[in-house]
This record gives structure tokens, C-alpha cells and sequence, in this order.
């Protein structure tokens, strides 16, 4: 046992052991302590997986790590095996790192929530599947993190589970990643069937299957494109993550941001070398992308709810990835993974802040002025909101660039339209900047309450306090996060030496966009961003008292984005109306008919048998005797004339 | 020699005799134990089963010059006697109970 197994075994006990005793000692600890344990669990791992980094030898990138054999069925040997190569190595230190901060914030976040302890362990509960989910060195490895960190969104959407919406919202994420794993599992059996393994390492170099049967290859890409876009919540099964929402900030920060809906950029990257051979799956992977970036920027446009806005921008960001994936550029989709999961864990955490200032006030009409009284706040919330819109030297701006480039030297038709989603980033993004942190604090104004079920206590804005320490050193940590991330990658036209990309060591397509027109690009969408952030700001500054825009007053173009293009109720109608008819027709004929029928008479009959071998037993000795002596004689009987 | 004459005086009558009495014998035993009611009269009945079975054992044993029945025969009525007591401490029992000894009365246990 070398120590790297050692340190991988370590890594994914630790949380496992955050999880079991947060659960089982659960009220018995001190809910300060259960997060400080919580913490523990991910920082560990965390400093496993820094020193597995620096251990990481250029000359020996991949290692598998076998600890035990599992299934062993004729030709399919499936082992307990993980694999530890720059690229779980990345995704390991992006999923503690951040998990660490945000476990550190919601030991401030969730101070006052009696199930602290269940907190807790689901979090831990979900960094151990997310781990595994990562560093399995097989899909079935991956599948069992996969429906694991399913799981725990689902537990953590639902936490607060006296409000019936959310579980509604839970159950919703919960259906909507069922349909994708459905696909997801399906590719599993195809690859059975065809690689008879499912080790990436034996799937990958079986040349002669890969090359040659493109129908196969593009069948089973496609499926698990299903499960990734279920997962990582693409068009058409994006839906659940604006729902999702319903969870503690912490929980959207981590699972719905950072880690689990990247699962599905880890797998496709992961994949690579399946995909490179379909090249249909990847022309539907750039369609996914580049629909979903856009239709969720344009629906951010119009939210009230400063978590939903996130919400959308989150799903069009694993646009932009996706987009980037089915362009082939895999390290740029990574890079963009993580410097996604900096600035919108600090926007999502910055969020948290605001929102835990405001004792749960999530609408952004309620909000405005706030900047004086959450300093740390606005300014970190600044930065992520400058790195998400590409404003150089932020980490957004570096990450979003490389996609772009690609997308240029791929179609230049289709470098408008990524250009145009990133105007609208920044256009949502500093629209809640400006709404929540400008103009005057609108918590207190009597007008806003009227559309609302439950009315909130009045918060004078004199009332208003910055988050303890504990929430904003994890904030300041990820602002600086969201400010350096980029340098990891710094391209070559600004010197540096594309670390990243040669870290990962994945075949990518190549840009061959001369420094020029590089430069060209570059400026042009910095510049269109900056007079977009301008004009923004005189949009929603200019009249400071105004809030969002009330749904009376918009037009019927405005109202569909409000609406959210009704896609929910288009997938009711679709869905869920023909379920409903289907199932009222069939309740009379096959329910009550046929199933009931069945099952009932089944009981009946064994009522009727019984009244009748129950005379039998009428008391009298002798009665049991005689019969006793009869069957006998029968018995005797058959022996004797008949056997 | 004593033992030679009486396994030929035996041996006089034929087998089927010895069957068919043993056969009357448990007839008679079973009947009673059937369709009487007093419980004395059944364990009597019983015993007159099992002493048939024992005769019609030992004749076999004697056509066949096999000793081995003989001593199997003296295992039953051991056994015969150990049942014997069981079922009169039994019968007491009962009598203490339901102040009655037909077993008739005994048809509480039932559905």
C-alpha cells in the first residue's frame, strides 16, 4: 500500500466520518461543534489532496488505485478502483477547497437552526459522494457518487422541510436528475455490452471498438449527454435548479453552483476520448450550450429573487462550458469549471450574507442601499460580479476568454452569440448589484408589501449589520479566489504559459488565432461589457427609489421573460397533463378493474377455503381420531394398491 | 427341547388364524375407541390395540424362529405401562375439572 492509497482512502473516510458522527451524536454535540467537525472533514481531504498534487509526477500523470475486487460476473470484472490523475486532482481541490469555505460560512449561516447537526452531516454526506463521484476510476464507481450527491441535494433542497414548496422543489430535482440518470445508467449497460468493462482506462484505449463503430459510440455519448444535462442542468431538463433554490444558501453555494451541477462537465471531460469519436453528440453538445447560455441569461434578466437570478446565471455558465466542451476545448471547460466555482460561491455566499442581514428577505424590491452597511459584503460581492462578467484581471475574465476564442476559430456566427450571453451576464449581474447595494433601502416601504402572502417584519436599515467573521473571512477568501483564479491559465498573449491546459494534458483543439485578432477579440467584448455596466448603472441608479419593474407595467415581451418563457408550464402541459388523463382513464378499468379485482378476490378465496376447512375442527375427539384412522387407512391404501 | 415344543405347538395353527384374531382383536379396539364415550373404556380399547399388534408380533416371531420381536414385544409393554399412567392421571384430571369422564364433554378447543 503505497501513500497515495493511503491518502485517497483517508480522503474519503474523513467526510464519511464527519457525516456518521454529526448524524448519530447529532443533538448531543453543541451545533458550533458540529460544524467545526463538519469543517474538519473537508478541510482534511482538502490538505490530502494538496499534497497528492504536489506528489503528482509529471512522468507518471495517471495512477489507478485498486483497493478491493466488487463485481466479478464472467467476462465483466468491475474492482473498487480509483483513479488519480491532473484531472481528479483539480476537480478534489476545487470540490475541499470550496467545501471548506463554505462549511466554514454555514457554521455562521445556519448558527441559529435547530437541525444544525443534520446540516452538517448531509454536507459531509455529499463531499464523500461528490469525492467519489470524482476519483472513481470506473463508471460505476462514478455512478454510485453520481446518485449519491443526487441524494444529498435532494435531502438539502428539502431541508427545511416544514415549508411544502420546498419539498415540492426537492421532489422536482430529485424526478428532473432521475430522467438523466435513466440515460446515464442505459450508456452504462451499452458499455457492457459492447467493452465488456467499465474501467475508463480499458474503455479508452479500446481502439479497435472506438474507431470503428461511430453508431455505437454516438448512441452511448448521447446517453450520458442525457445524464449530463440532467445533472448539470441543461436545456431541456434545466427546470429543477431555479427550484433548487429552496435550500440554505450554503447548500445552493456548494451543490448548485460549485460541484454537483459540474458533475456533468467532469464526466463529459472525463469521456473525452468517447466523445472525440461522435462528432454528432458534440454538434448537440454546442446547440445545448450555447441555447441554454443565452435563454438563462435573458430569463436572469427579469427575476426578483436575488437566489434565482444566480440560479439562471449558474445555468448559463455550464452553457458556456458545455459549449466549450462541444467545441473540444476540455481544459478550457475545466478552467471555467473552476473559476465558475470561485465567484459564484462567493456571489452565492455574498447573497447568503445579504439575505442572513435581512432575516431571510430574498427579493431584490425589498432590498437597495445596502452597500454602506455591509461593506465586505458589496465589495466582494463586486468582485464576483466583475469576474463573472469577464472584466480582466479577474478569474472570469480569463476563463470566459478562452471559451470564447474557441468559438471564434470554430464558427464566427456562433462567437456573436457567446458574445452576446456574456453582454447579458453582465447586464443581470450588475443589475442586482445595483438593485440590492444602490439607491435607498426599500425594506420598509409600506407599497412592496402587497403582493406578498406572508408580510415580513419591518427592518429599519439602521438595524442592518454586517455578517459576523466567521461568515466573512470565507467571503474574503473566495474574493481573492475569484480575483487570482484566472492566473492559473494566464494564455500566452499575456505571458503566461497556459499552466493549466498543460497540467491537464488533454488533447484540445487548438486555437490558431493569430495575436492580432486575438487582441481584437479580447478588447472588443471587455469594451461592449464596460459600456454595458454603464449603462446598467444609469439604468437602475438614475432613479434610485425605483425598484424592479412591476409585472403591470411590462409589455407581453417582458412578461414571457418574467414568466420564465413559461417552460414549467409548458412541461406541465406536455407532461404531467397527459400523466393526469392517462391515469384517470385507467383508474376504473386497470386499477380497480384488474389489479384490485385480482388482489381482492385472492383474499376472498382464502376466506372462502378456510370457513370451510374450519368445520373439520369442531371439538370431538373422537371425530379426530376417526379421521386420523381414515387417512391412515388411505395412506395404506395407496401404498399397497396403487404405488 | 421345551422351547422347540412350544414354538411347534405354536406352529399347529396356522398363521392366517393368528392374523385374523389380531386383525378382530384391533378392529374391536379402533371401534371402541371410536364411538365409546367413557374415557376408561377408550384406554382400555388402546390396550387392547397395542396387545393385538404385540400378538400378532410374537407369531410372526415364532414362524420365523426370530427372538428379536420377542424382546421388542417387552420394550412395547413397558412403554404400554408408562401410557397407561399418563392417560389415568389424565383421566383424574379430568374428572377433577369437569367433574366427567366422557370425552365428549372435551369440545371446548375448537374454532
Amino acid at each position: 500500500m503505497n501513500n497515495t492509497t493511503i491518502y485517497i482512502i483517508l480522503i474519503l473516510l474523513f467526510p464519511l466520518a464527519g457525516f456518521l458522527i454529526n448524524a448519530f451524536l447529532n443533538k448531543n454535540l453543541p451545533g458550533k461543534i458540529s460544524g467545526i467537525i463538519g469543517s474538519i472533514a473537508v478541510f482534511v481531504p482538502l490538505i490530502l489532496s494538496l499534497i497528492i498534487f504536489i506528489n503528482l509526477k509529471k512522468n507518471i500523470p495517471a495512477q489507478t488505485i485498486y483497493l478491493s475486487q466488487w463485481i466479478i460476473t464472467g467476462q465483466i470484472n468491475i474492482p473498487f478502483e480509483f483513479l488519480i490523475d491532473p484531472l481528479s486532482v483539480l476537480m478534489m481541490l476545487v470540490v475541499t477547497g470550496v467545501g471548506t469555505v463554505i462549511h466554514i460560512y454555514s457554521i455562521g449561516y445556519m448558527h441559529s437552526d435547530n437541525r444544525i447537526h443534520t446540516f452538517f452531516s448531509w454536507m459531509n454526506l455529499f463531499i464523500f459522494f461528490m469525492l467519489i463521484l470524482i476519483t472513481g476510476a470506473n463508471y460505476l464507481i462514478m455512478f454510485i457518487g453520481w446518485e449519491g450527491v443526487g441524494l444529498c441535494s435532494y435531502l438539502l433542497i428539502g431541508f427545511w422541510f416544514k415549508n411544502n414548496e420546498f419539498n415540492y422543489a426537492a421532489r422536482k430535482a430529485f424526478i428532473m436528475n432521475r430522467i438523466g440518470d435513466l440515460g446515464f445508467l442505459i450508456a452504462l449497460f451499452l458499455m457492457i455490452i459492447n467493452f465488456e468493462t467499465l474501467s475508463f482506462n480499458n474503455i479508452f484505449t479500446a481502439h479497435h471498438i472506438l474507431s470503428q463503430d461511430t453508431k455505437t459510440i454516438t448512441i452511448i455519448t448521447l446517453l450520458l449527454l442525457v445524464g449530463a444535462v440532467g445533472k448539470s442542468a441543461q436545456i431541456p431538463l434545466y427546470t429543477w435548479l431555479p427550484d433548487a433554490m429552496a435550500g440554505p444558501t450554503p447548500v445552493s453555494a456548494l451543490i448548485h453552483a460549485a460541484t454537483m451541477v459540474a458533475a456533468g462537465v467532469y464526466m463529459i471531460v472525463r469521456s473525452n476520448l468517447l466523445f472525440r469519436f461522435a462528432p454528432l453528440t458534440m454538434d448537440l453538445i454546442i446547440i445545448i450550450g450555447i441555447t441554454t447560455a443565452l435563454l438563462s441569461a435573458t430569463i436572469a434578466l427579469y427575476q426578483e429573487d436575488i437566489k434565482k437570478v444566480l440560479a439562471y446565471s449558474t445555468i448559463s455558465q455550464l452553457g458556456y462550458m458545455f459549449l466549450a466542451l462541444g467545441l473540444g476545448a476540455y481544459s478550457s471547460a475545466m478552467f471555467h469549471l473552476t473559476t465558475h466555482a470561485f465567484f459564484k460561491a462567493l456571489l452565492f455566499l455574498a447573497a447568503g450574507s445579504i439575505i442572513h442581514a435581512l432575516n431571510g428577505e430574498q427579493n431584490l424590491r425589498m432590498m437597495g442601499g445596502l452597500a454602506g452597511k455591509l461593506p465586505v459584503t458589496f465589495i466582494t460581492f463586486l468582485i464576483a460580479a466583475l469576474a463573472i462578467s469577464g472584466i480582466p484581471p479577474f478569474s472570469g475574465f480569463f476563463s470566459k476568454d478562452q471559451i470564447l476564442l474557441n468559438t471564434f476559430n470554430c464558427c464566427p456566427s456562433l462567437w456573436i452569440f457567446a458574445v452576446l450571453g456574456s453582454i447579458l451576464t453582465c447586464i443581470y449581474i450588475f443589475r442586482v448589484f445595483y438593485l440590492a447595494f444602490y439607491g435607498e433601502y426599500r425594506g420598509n416601504s409600506p407599497d412592496n408589501h402587497d403582493d406578498e402572502d406572508i408580510i415580513k417584519p419591518d427592518k429599519d436599515i439602521s438595524a442592518l449589520h454586517e455578517s459576523p467573521l466567521i461568515m466573512t473571512i470565507p467571503l474574503i477568501i473566495l474574493a481573492v479566489l475569484s480575483l487570482a483564479g484566472g492566473f492559473i491559465n494566464l494564455p500566452q498573449i499575456f505571458g503566461g504559459n497556459n499552466y493549466l491546459d498543460n497540467y491537464l494534458a488533454i488533447e484540445s483543439a487548438e486555437t490558431g488565432i493569430d495575436d492580432t485578432t486575438e487582441y481584437f477579440l479580447i478588447s472588443t467584448t471587455v469594451i461592449v461589457v464596460l459600456i454595458m455596466i454603464i449603462i446598467v448603472w444609469f439604468r437602475y441608479t438614475s432613479k434610485p427609489a425605483q425598484g424592479p419593474k412591476v409585472i403591470t407595467e411590462m409589455n407581453f415581451i417582458e412578461k414571457m421573460v418574467y414568466n420564465k418563457f413559461y417552460v414549467d408550464e409548458l412541461y406541465r402541459f406536455l407532461f404531467e397533463k397527459p400523466y393526469d388523463f392517462l391515469s384517470e382513464k385507467l383508474l376504473p378499468t386497470i386499477e380497480k378493474g384488474t389489479i384490485d379485482k385480482t388482489v381482492n378476490s385472492a383474499g376472498t378465496l382464502s376466506l372462502t377455503l378456510g370457513s370451510l376447512a374450519r368445520k373439520i375442527q369442531n371439538g370431538n375427539i373422537s371425530f379426530y381420531i376417526l379421521l386420523m384412522t381414515l387417512a391412515a387407512i388411505a395412506f395404506l391404501a395407496i401404498n399397497v394398491f396403487i404405488l | 427341547m421345551t422351547e422347540h415344543k412350544i414354538i411347534s405347538a405354536i406352529q399347529v395353527v396356522p398363521i392366517e388364524y393368528y392374523i385374523i384374531m389380531c386383525f378382530a382383536l384391533f378392529s374391536i379396539g379402533l371401534l371402541g375407541v371410536l364411538f365409546r364415550r367413557n374415557t376408561i373404556i377408550i384406554l382400555m380399547c388402546i390396550e387392547l390395540m397395542l396387545n393385538s399388534v404385540n400378538l400378532l408380533l410374537i407369531a410372526f416371531s415364532a414362524y420365523h424362529s426370530d427372538p428379536a420381536a420377542q424382546v421388542f414385544v417387552f420394550f412395547i409393554m413397558v412403554v404400554a405401562a408408562a401410557e397407561v399412567s399418563l392417560g389415568l392421571s389424565l383421566l383424574v384430571m379430568m374428572k377433577r375439572n369437569i367433574n366427567s369422564i366422557d370425552v365428549n364433554e372435551l369440545n371446548k378447543l375448537k374454532w
